[in-house]
């Protein structure tokens, strides 16, 4: 080392290489995101635009129309509700065929379930009269008991329930009526928050939707 | 000074006799947290890998400029830069994956076994060295990360790599894929690797 000396004992001398490593990295990690910053926003919103078609249509028809190579034209918008100063949010996907007819809406919401934030897309029909399916975005609960929310067989039994027969309620024992859902054993809370969700997402949000839906046929 | 292993040596050192998890007891959060299932332990296995082999051949590459009070920092920062990309590529390519480990890709920023492995060794070798040893600790670590999986996955869901293995009439041990099921794992497995270890070394006596 033939640095002078004054030079070695100041600061500078002494955290060059910190400076000069944080530049190159921070540098190196811009780039890494311009990269790929775009690709991964694009992940999140391809997962939720794939399930819309699904979760209003069913798998069955959903995959028919895939097949078929038509799509459904998903429309964003948000909707606020609730008092003022706690004001609530939604994001709304209205799903129109190809000729401009609605197929139905989408509606994201979330809350708190058994160990974690529960979110999920909440399909409604194009009369707004009753649920046409669940798909579960995001989940933390119990592996192995409360995780089985995300099973198909267990959501499908909300698909075709009127909004007639709110609110509906978990229950225990075999389901007969039809505001009643079946538990998923082991799992009651982790099924009373996604059934809870659902509740309150209609209760919050039906007039609402009922009102852009009117909109939408007046400006046509 | 003793003899140094020569790089091999400390390739073939990481794998078993040196084993990050089962001789070392380092990193164990991941080891613990992760390992549920077969695919997000390998994918937490590749994710260390990655940072380890990047951050010893860096290490190494500015080994002759750091200054003994600076080191840390300088370790931190490097692990921290690559930890950040293989989050970020994670969540481009394999964003299922990346949904699925939530925080624990970060938090290989804190993992001591790229600190300890920096430190020992990074920092004092040259660059093929560095990388031998970074490349042995991660097998050895992904080795221990993958058999603790398997236990865990087969046992508690009778699936390996989500392939049914078992018959399906097998009651799957819920308490395996929960947080109980990894202390108990890791212990078992442990007694079982100290306990050859000492029949060994009785044998050599």
């Amino acid at each position: 080392m033939e640095n002078p000396s004054f030079l070695k004992n100041s600061n500078l001398g002494q955290a060059w290489l910190v400076i000069l490593l944080s530049l190159i990295f921070g540098v190196s990690l811009a780039g890494v995101e311009i990269t790929l910053g775009p690709r991964i926003e694009e992940n999140k919103i391809r997962e939720t635009m794939e399930k819309v078609p699904v979760v209003i249509l069913g798998h069955d028809r959903a995959e028919k129309i895939k097949a078929s190579g038509e799509h459904l034209d998903i429309q964003t918008k948000t909707i606020r509700t609730g008092p003022k100063k706690r004001a609530k949010f939604y994001t709304v996907y209205q799903a129109f065929f190809n000729d401009q007819t609605l197929a139905g809406l989408v509606v994201k919401a979330s809350a708190q379930g058994y160990a974690d934030k529960i979110e999920l897309l909440l399909g409604i029909d194009n009369s707004i009269k009753k649920v046409t399916g669940i798909f579960i975005l995001d989940q933390k609960e119990t592996p192995g008991l409360g995780n089985k929310i995300v099973e198909r067989d267990w959501l499908d039994q909300f698909s075709g329930r009127p909004f007639t027969a709110m609110p509906f309620v978990v229950v225990k024992e075999e389901s007969d009526a039809a505001g009643e859902i079946d538990a998923v054993s082991g799992a009651t809370i982790s099924s009373r928050s996604v059934t809870g969700i659902v509740n309150n997402t209609i209760h919050q949000l039906k007039d609402e939707l009922v009102l852009l839906k009117q909109k939408k046929e007046k400006r046509d | 000074m003793a003899d140094q292993p020569t790089p091999l040596e400390r390739f073939i050192q990481g794998i078993l006799p040196e084993n990050p998890v089962y001789r070392q007891l380092l990193g164990l959060c991941p080891t613990l947290a992760v390992t549920n299932n077969m695919k997000s332990a390998v994918t937490m296995a590749c994710s260390v890998a990655f940072v380890l082999l990047c951050a010893n051949i860096v290490t190494s590459l500015i080994r002759t400029l750091l200054k003994p009070h600076l080191r840390i920092v300088i370790f931190t920062l490097t692990i921290a830069t690559f930890v950040t990309i293989a989050d970020r590529v994670l969540a481009a390519y394999l964003y299922q994956m990346s949904k699925a480990l939530g925080p624990y890709i970060p938090l290989i920023i804190v993992n001591c076994l790229i600190i300890c492995r920096c430190e020992v060794c990074a920092s004092r070798q040259s660059v093929f060295t560095a990388s031998c040893d970074a490349l042995g600790q991660a097998l050895g670590f992904g080795l221990a990360l993958s058999s603790i999986a398997a236990v865990r996955e087969i046992l508690g869901t009778g699936m390996f790599f989500n392939y049914q293995v078992l018959p399906a009439a097998w009651p799957d041990w819920v308490i395996m894929v929960l947080p109980p099921g990894a202390f108990i794992t890791l212990g078992l497995l442990l007694g079982l690797v100290n306990f050859f270890e000492i029949k060994k070394a009785g044998k050599k006596q």
